[in-house]
């Protein structure tokens, strides 16, 4: 067990080499910073190399990347190009809002497909199996600007024009602190990444049921004489809802990168929208901070998920 | 005698051409006849020749000039008899932009997943292959490629490559450069999954049966690779490339809706949907509500499509037959 441990651990602080060289290899070539003082009146050459050289710009590439990378180590991700303020402390203005956004909806999509998976499993070529089928195969097609768009369209516009209490579109001017404010525009981004999750997620769930159902221990069960309840919660759905619970855990440190899309589409100040806003500038500091952190967060979950695994399911052996 | 008895049962079912007077299938037919019973799938297929028809078929019939250059007298029309779609803020026939948006977006989706998977399967053959450190580095730099969150790579690696854009000429007309970049932005962030999912199956092939009877027999590792990895790895490409088509569809129409991708006036489903954002307000619905009609519709159908080739290739599927 620990030996297989640090070896992934290992393995992970290799994995996290490449990703950061990909990384600041590609913020590098993405944009020019200096393109933004290009132009500006009164700024002689000179100026500009000051800038660059202040910045670090004007090393080989290779020993900002060491440099970067030793600051790294010791938990400092250096100062936005353009803000001057700390990378850390941008992530951190960030991250709360983007985890209120991400966590909550996490939270209705595993209560949600949970009950459309076990119903549309259990009640298998029903009507209402037939209905959550089609629906999640259309949700699961659906891009997620198209869902966006659709409830914007009806619970914003429509209901304004009806003179109805509407819901807010965007999120810029509001004060997180207020509880009902920030309910309230939660309603929208939070329904359509749950109707883009849920449809996933539900097929998924179904088809692990339905294949744990048709398993021999299953007949057993039966067989016994034990209840259908007792058969399906003791017995198949604890089993199927291992696979459910892998991609769960391995879908949770995306949460951290916030969703962009549907962050730039609502105005919600998260990760996403740091990145999409701070990458279009060339701020590589920012851009290489949030990189690094979903990006470790990402490889470590993956470890301690399959760590668990072989607690839960004790016929997975490490090697 | 014994010996006679069995070649005497043997022999023939193994070379019959008939077996109880019928042929036996091929595996290529048995994929066939269980596609063909899947009705899914096939409502899929139809779905996707009919946009293929109306996209193709309306191109002849509509000239290109119709789709780009728009009547400023006629700004913001909703759906009328002469405009089906309406029109956008440039007086630009949305109807028409749909079937040369279209076009763009099928071509940019399936030159994305023609490179997606061949990236995705020399490195997961290669890693399969030769295995060892080669191995080793290929599948952790998949691994790290997959840990970083895909729009974010794509809005990097959009950045790097959008630099010059020029113009190309191609069958008499005229195209933005980001088609192209798109493309190869695409292709470069997707082929993790196939990568995976092709060196996977090699390696779980390798231990067969049938693998191991080949290595009996004397049959080099090349020989085994070309003639039986290859070949039974190559459904699973084809179920994966379908589904890739579709999520290749939808990563354009989000690279575009951010206004990274395909650049004005080369008209795509998804930079159409990006510029009606800011005139949702003025409750211009016609211009989302078409092009994203239309995605959902290919991405609905190539999906049921795939999910039909899945099952149709899988040989443990009895349900189709």
């Amino acid at each position: 067990m620990w030996t297989y441990i640090s070896r992934r651990l290992f393995q992970a602080l290799f994995i996290l080499l490449i990703i950061t060289g990909v990384c600041f290899l590609l913020t590098h070539y993405s944009a020019d910073p200096m393109s933004q003082y290009a132009n500006k009146q009164g700024m002689t050459a000179a100026d500009r190399a000051a800038i660059a050289h202040s910045l670090g710009l004007d090393q080989p590439l290779p020993v900002q990347y060491v440099k970067w990378l030793w600051f790294a180590l010791h938990g400092n991700l250096g100062d936005s190009f353009f803000s001057r303020q700390p990378v850390l402390t941008l992530i951190q203005q960030r991250l709360p809002l983007t985890l209120i956004l991400m966590v909550t909806s996490e939270i209705f999509i595993i209560i949600i497909s949970l009950i459309l998976g076990i119903v549309s499993a259990v009640k298998q070529y029903s009507a209402i199996d037939n209905i959550i089928t089609s629906f999640s195969f259309i949700g699961y097609s659906m891009p997620i600007f198209f869902i966006a768009f659709g409830l914007m369209q009806i619970f914003a516009v429509q209901f304004k024009a009806w003179h109805l209490p509407y819901l807010p579109t965007g999120a810029d001017i509001w004060n997180p602190k207020n509880i009902p404010a920030l309910a309230r525009h939660l309603v929208l981004p939070v329904s359509c990444l749950v109707i883009i999750q849920v449809a996933g997620y539900s097929r998924f769930l179904r088809s692990s049921i339905l294949e744990v159902l048709g398993l021999d221990y299953v007949r057993t069960a039966r067989a016994k004489g034990l209840s259908a309840r007792t058969m399906l919660y003791k017995h198949a759905l604890r089993n199927a809802a291992l696979p459910f619970i892998t991609i769960i855990g391995l879908d949770i440190p995306f949460l951290l990168g916030g969703a962009l899309v549907t962050e730039s589409i609502f105005a919600w100040p998260g990760m996403g929208r740091l990145f999409w806003e701070y990458a279009q500038r060339g701020d590589f500091p920012v851009v290489n901070g949030v990189l690094l952190l979903t990006g470790s967060a990402v490889v470590f979950f993956t470890i301690i998920v399959d760590v668990l695994y072989t607690f839960v399911d004790p016929r997975i052996r490490l090697s | 005698m014994t010996d006679q008895t069995e070649s005497a049962t043997f022999v023939p079912i193994l070379k019959a051409e008939t077996v109880g007077g019928v042929m036996p299938l091929t595996p290529g037919q048995l994929v066939w006849r269980r596609f063909r019973k899947h009705r899914m799938a096939l409502a899929g297929a139809i779905g996707i020749i009919l946009i293929a028809v109306f996209i193709i078929g309306g191109s002849i019939i509509v000239p290109e000039k119709a789709a780009n250059l728009g009547d400023l007298h006629m700004r913001m029309n909703s759906p009328t008899f002469s405009h089906f779609f309406g029109t956008d803020s440039n007086g630009r026939d949305v109807f028409n932009r749909i079937i040369y948006g279209g076009q763009i977006s099928l071509f940019i989706g399936v030159l994305a997943v023609i490179l997606e998977v061949s990236i995705g399967t020399v490195l997961g053959g290669i890693a399969a292959y030769l295995g060892g450190w080669v191995d080793s580095v290929i599948m952790r730099f998949t691994e790290a490629m997959l840990s970083i969150p895909s729009l974010f790579l794509l809005i990097v690696l959009a950045k790097v490559l959008g630099h010059n854009i020029p113009t190309i000429n191609f069958m008499g007309r005229t195209f933005s450069g980001s088609v192209v970049i798109v493309i190869v932005v695409i292709g470069l962030t997707s082929w993790m999954y196939l990568a995976r999912i092709v060196r996977s199956n090699m390696l779980s092939l390798r231990e067969m049966d049938y693998i191991s009877a080949a290595q009996s027999l004397g049959a080099s590792k090349s020989r085994i690779f070309f003639t039986h990895l290859v070949p039974n790895t190559l459904g699973l490409i084809v179920v994966s490339a379908t589904l890739g088509l579709a999520s290749a569809i939808l990563t354009e129409a989000y690279v575009s809706f951010l206004g990274l991708g395909v650049q004005p006036p080369t008209a795509t489903w998804g930079n159409m949907m990006g510029d009606s954002q800011s005139f949702m307000s003025q409750g211009a619905w016609w211009l989302w509500v078409f092009p994203s009609l239309f995605i959902v519709l290919v991405i609905l159908s190539v999906n049921l499509m795939g999910d039909g080739l899945r099952d149709a290739f899988d040989p443990h599927s009895t349900r189709h037959l």
